[in-house]
C-alpha cells in the first residue's frame, strides 16, 4: 500500500485505533481515580517521548534537555494557577496580600513583571507555546547553523537543563525555588483538585496526546519527514543536494519543544505543582530512557514505553522502597542489550509478521517487506 | 473510658524498662490479650472509613530511603519503626496493632506527593509519619488538606506554616533561634555577626529572624551570604569572614555542604575554640560525615542531643541502639521523628477515635512526658512546645549540652516582627 497522502497506513489506523480505545476505555474503566490520575501523569511524559522519536530516533537529533521544555511549559501553567491561588482573599496573612506567598516570604512586596501576562489565561497559552519554541529556536539556531551536532549537542542541551535549573533554585523570590510552585487550587474557579476534575482533565490530556500523535504522525509521513531520515542517515549527502540541513533540524527541534511544552503544562494541571526537579538533567535523559525502551523510532512505541517505564516505576517503589532504583537500573540495561529498539522493535520482529500472515490469510493485500532485523530502521524503510 | 487511657497509656518507668529488656517478650504475649477484651468497637473510633480492624491500624511511613536525602531520613525512618514498634508491644493504640506501610519518596518532591496521596486515598493510613525537607512538607501539604490525612512532620523548619492536618514535631525557627542568639550574646560578649546559609527557605528564613533579633538587640551583622545546595567551594567567604573578623559565625548550610565548609575553614586556619561559630543545621547525623576533629569547639542549637542526661533518653538511647546497632548516632530530627508515633497515640486516645477530624481536634494540648528530649506538649498551633538547648561539639562527634533554656519556649510560625 502506497502511502502518498496518506499519514496512516492501515496497520496504523489499527494503532490508534487500540490505544485510543485503552486510554479512553479501557483505563477509565479498569482503575480507580487515583490510579487514572497517576496514568494522566505519565501520559505528560509520552509528550516529551513523541517529541524525542522525531527529534532523535527520525532526526537523529539526541537531546539531552527536553526537561527545560518540559519545564517551561510546567512553569507557564504553574504561574497562572499560581496567581489565581493567590488573590488578596487567600493571602490575606501575607505582609502583602496578593502575591504567591513564596514571594512574601523572600521580601519581595511587588508581583514582578514578567508574571504579569499570566493573570490571562490565554497570554499564558501563548506563552506556554510560544516561549519554549522561540527558546529552541535559539539554541537550534546557536547550534545547527554552525554544525554542531552528534554527542556536542547532547552535551549542550544538557548544560542548559542545569544553568536552568541553578536558575530556577537561586531566584527563589521569583520562581519559588527548589520547593518548585506549589499549591494550586483552581483553573479560571474550577477546582482542578477533586476528583472529577481529576477525570476530565485526564480525558483532555489524552485527547491532546492523541491530536499530538496524529501531528507528528503527519510529520513524519511527509516530504519534509523523509528529508529529516536522510539527514540522519548521510547529513552530508543531503546538503550537497542543495538542501539547506540546519533548518530541517530547527524546524523538528521546536517541534519536539512544543509537544513537550504541552506535556508540561498538563503535568501541572494534573499534579497540582511544578518544581524544578522536572527541569534538570536526571528527568532529561529519564525523559530519553522512555523513549528508548518504547523504541526510539516508533511513536506509537514511545507511548507504551513510557508508560511502561513509569508503571514499572510505581510499582517497584511501593513493593521495595529501599531497592527499586537497582530493578529500575535493571530494567533499562535488560531492555537496552536485549531489545535495541525497544517495544516497538519487538513488536516489528515478532508480532507483526505474525499479524501480516493473519490479514493476509483473509484478505490478500501487497506483500510487506519480510520482517526486518531490528538492527535496521524498520518505521521507515516500510514506507 | 478513662480506665482504658489508664490501660494504654504511657507505662511506669518500671514497666517501660521491662519492656525494653528481654523481660519484653513474655509481657508482651500478655498485654495484647488485655488490651483487646477491652478494644472498643471499630465502628465507634473509625467513622470515616480509615483501615481501622478490630486488631489492626494501618499508618504510613513516608520518607526518602533512595537519593541524596536518604542519609539524612534514613534515620527518621528507624526512629518511627522503633516508636511502633514500642507501642506495639504496649498493646498498641485502642487496643489495634499499628501496621505500617512504609513509602519512598525518592528524594523527590512530586513523587512525595503521588506516595501520600496513595497513602491516603489507597491505603486508608490513619496518619503518616513523614518528610524531612520543606521542599517535600510544601509537596504534600495539599494533599494531606484534600484528602484529610494526618501527617507528623519531624524536622526543624522555617515556620510560616499552620495546618489542621499536620503536627510539627520539630521546631520552627524562633524556637531554634532566639534563645541561642541570647545565649550567644550573654556568654561571648558576641556583638557581630556573619550569616551563612545554604540557598533556599529554610536557612533564609531563619537567618532573617536570626538578623532581626540581632539588630533589635543593637549588634550588628557585618555579611551574610547563600550558596546553592551542593555547594563545595567556600574559599571566598572564609577569606572575608578573616577579614570582618565577625565576634560569631552563624552557619545554616544543610547536607554536604558542610563537609567541605569545615574541612575549609579549618585548613584556613580558622579554629572554633577560638572563633565562636554557632550552627542550627549540623546534627550529630552531619557531624559523622564532617569529622568530629573538624568542627569540635562549635555550638549548636538544637532541641535534643544525643548525650542529653536523663532518664528518658537513656532509656530511648538503648532501644534505638538495640534495634539498629551500637555505632548508630542519633540527631535531633530523628528524635522529633520518633515523638511522632507517640503524640498520635495519645492523641487518639484522649479523642477515643482515629478520626482525623477528631484527632485534629485533640491535638492542642497532647502533653508526652516521657520524650527523650523530655516534657513536651502540643501547642494551639500544632507545633510542640520545647526547651531550647546549646550543646559544643566534640572530636568523638557527640554534643556536650551546656545550656538550656529554663522554660518551654513558646512556638510561633508567624512570628510578628520578625517577618
Amino acid at each position: 500500500m502506497r502511502s502518498g497522502n496518506i499519514f496512516l497506513k492501515r496497520n496504523e489506523v489499527v494503532f490508534v485505533v487500540i490505544l485510543s480505545a485503552l486510554l479512553l476505555v479501557v483505563f477509565p474503566m479498569a482503575l480507580d481515580s487515583f490510579r487514572l490520575n497517576l496514568v494522566g501523569k505519565y501520559l505528560t511524559y509520552a509528550f516529551v517521548a513523541l517529541g524525542l522519536v522525531l527529534c532523535w530516533g527520525n532526526a537523529g537529533i539526541l537531546s539531552l534537555g527536553q526537561g527545560i521544555f518540559f519545564g517551561l511549559g510546567g512553569y507557564g501553567m504553574a504561574m497562572f494557577l499560581k496567581l489565581e491561588a493567590s488573590s488578596p482573599e487567600h493571602t490575606a496573612i501575607q505582609s502583602t496580600p496578593g502575591i504567591p506567598d513564596f514571594m512574601d516570604w523572600n521580601q519581595i512586596t511587588e508581583l514582578p513583571a514578567f508574571w504579569l501576562p499570566f493573570h490571562s489565561l490565554t497570554l499564558t497559552i501563548v506563552a506556554i507555546l510560544v516561549v519554549p519554541a522561540v527558546f529552541a529556536w535559539i539554541i537550534g539556531v546557536a547550534m545547527f547553523k554552525r554544525r554542531v551536532g552528534g554527542v556536542y549537542f547532547a552535551i549542550i542541551t544538557q548544560a542548559i537543563a542545569a544553568i536552568l535549573t541553578i536558575l530556577i533554585v537561586g531566584q527563589q523570590g521569583y520562581t519559588g525555588g527548589i520547593n518548585g510552585i506549589t499549591d494550586l487550587r483552581t483553573l479560571k474557579g474550577w477546582d482542578i483538585r477533586t476528583d472529577f476534575a481529576k477525570e476530565v482533565l485526564y480525558f483532555v490530556n489524552v485527547a491532546l496526546l492523541l491530536g499530538c500523535l496524529l501531528l507528528a504522525q503527519f510529520v513524519r509521513r511527509s516530504k519534509y519527514g523523509r528529508i529529516l531520515v536522510a539527514i540522519r542517515d548521510k547529513e552530508d549527502r543531503v546538503r550537497f543536494s542543495g538542501y539547506d540541513v540546519s533548518n530541517f533540524k530547527i524546524f523538528i527541534f521546536c517541534f519536539a519543544s512544543v509537544l513537550a511544552a504541552i506535556g508540561g503544562a498538563m503535568f501541572t494541571l494534573q499534579v497540582g505543582f511544578m518544581s524544578p526537579s522536572f527541569v534538570g538533567i536526571v528527568p532529561s535523559i529519564e525523559m530519553v530512557i522512555y523513549c528508548a525502551v518504547g523504541g526510539r523510532l516508533s511513536l506509537f512505541g514511545a507511548v507504551y514505553g513510557t508508560l511502561f517505564v513509569n508503571y514499572a516505576k510505581t510499582i517497584f517503589s511501593e513493593s521495595f522502597p529501599e531497592l527499586w532504583l537497582f530493578a529500575m537500573g535493571a530494567l533499562f540495561i535488560g531492555v537496552v542489550m536485549a531489545f535495541p529498539n525497544g517495544l516497538a522493535g519487538l513488536w516489528q520482529a515478532y508480532a507483526q509478521p505474525w499479524f501480516d500472515r493473519i490479514g493476509q490469510r483473509g484478505a490478500p493485500r501487497p506483500i510487506s517487506p519480510a520482517p526486518i532485523s531490528p538492527t535496521a530502521a524498520p518505521a521507515e524503510r516500510r514506507t | 473510658m478513662s480506665s482504658d487511657n489508664h490501660q494504654n497509656g504511657l507505662p511506669s518507668a518500671l514497666r517501660r524498662k521491662l519492656l525494653m529488656g528481654m523481660a519484653a517478650l513474655p509481657a508482651a504475649a500478655l498485654l495484647p490479650k488485655a488490651a483487646f477484651a477491652q478494644a472498643p468497637a471499630t465502628s465507634a473510633v473509625n467513622t470515616t472509613g480509615l483501615a481501622v480492624t478490630d486488631t489492626t491500624v494501618r499508618v504510613g511511613i513516608l520518607h526518602s530511603v533512595t537519593g541524596t536525602m536518604a542519609i539524612s531520613e534514613t534515620g527518621s525512618v528507624q526512629a518511627e519503626k522503633l516508636a511502633i514498634s514500642q507501642i506495639n508491644e504496649m498493646g498498641g493504640v485502642l487496643g489495634r496493632k499499628i501496621e505500617f506501610i512504609q513509602e519512598d519518596g525518592a528524594s523527590d518532591w512530586p513523587n512525595f506527593a503521588e506516595k501520600a496521596k496513595k497513602l491516603l486515598v489507597n491505603d486508608k493510613a490513619a496518619a503518616v509519619f513523614g518528610c524531612w525537607t520543606s521542599a517535600s512538607r510544601k509537596a504534600v501539604l495539599p494533599v494531606f488538606e484534600q484528602y484529610n490525612g494526618m501527617l507528623y512532620y519531624p524536622t526543624f523548619y522555617e515556620g510560616l506554616e499552620q495546618s489542621k492536618n499536620v503536627i510539627y514535631t520539630g521546631q520552627e525557627a524562633t524556637q531554634q533561634i532566639l534563645s541561642g542568639i541570647d545565649w550567644v550574646v550573654k556568654e561571648k560578649k558576641a556583638k557581630s555577626f556573619y550569616l551563612l546559609g545554604s540557598d533556599y527557605i529554610w536557612p533564609r528564613t531563619s537567618n532573617k529572624i536570626a538578623r532581626k533579633h540581632i539588630e533589635k538587640n543593637s549588634l550588628k551583622v557585618v555579611g551574610e551570604e547563600y550558596f546553592p545546595l551542593g555547594h563545595t567551594q567556600f574559599n571566598s567567604v572564609i577569606n572575608k569572614i578573616k577579614l570582618t573578623k565577625p565576634d560569631v559565625i552563624y552557619a545554616i548550610i544543610v547536607g554536604g555542604s558542610n563537609v567541605a565548609f569545615y574541612k575549609q575553614m579549618k585548613a584556613a586556619g580558622i579554629d572554633l575554640s577560638k572563633q565562636t561559630l554557632v550552627t542550627i543545621s549540623v546534627t550529630e547525623d552531619e557531624i559523622l560525615g564532617i569529622g568530629g576533629e573538624n568542627i569540635a569547639g562549635a555550638y549548636a542549637c538544637m532541641k535534643y542531643f544525643q548525650s542529653l542526661d536523663n532518664p528518658n533518653n537513656k532509656d530511648f538511647v538503648a532501644a534505638f541502639k538495640k534495634m539498629w546497632g551500637e555505632n548508630i548516632v542519633i540527631g535531633d530530627v530523628t528524635q522529633a521523628a520518633y515523638l511522632g508515633p507517640w503524640l498520635w497515640k495519645l492523641t487518639v486516645e484522649k479523642a477515643g477515635s482515629f478520626d482525623i477530624d477528631k484527632v485534629a481536634a485533640a491535638s492542642p494540648g497532647i502533653e508526652f512526658g516521657k520524650a527523650p528530649e523530655g516534657y513536651v506538649r502540643i501547642h494551639e498551633n500544632h507545633h510542640l512546645w520545647s526547651k531550647t538547648r546549646v550543646g559544643k561539639a566534640k572530636l568523638d562527634g557527640q554534643y556536650e549540652v551546656i545550656y538550656e533554656t529554663a522554660d518551654l519556649m513558646e512556638p510561633d510560625p508567624f512570628p510578628k516582627g520578625y517577618q
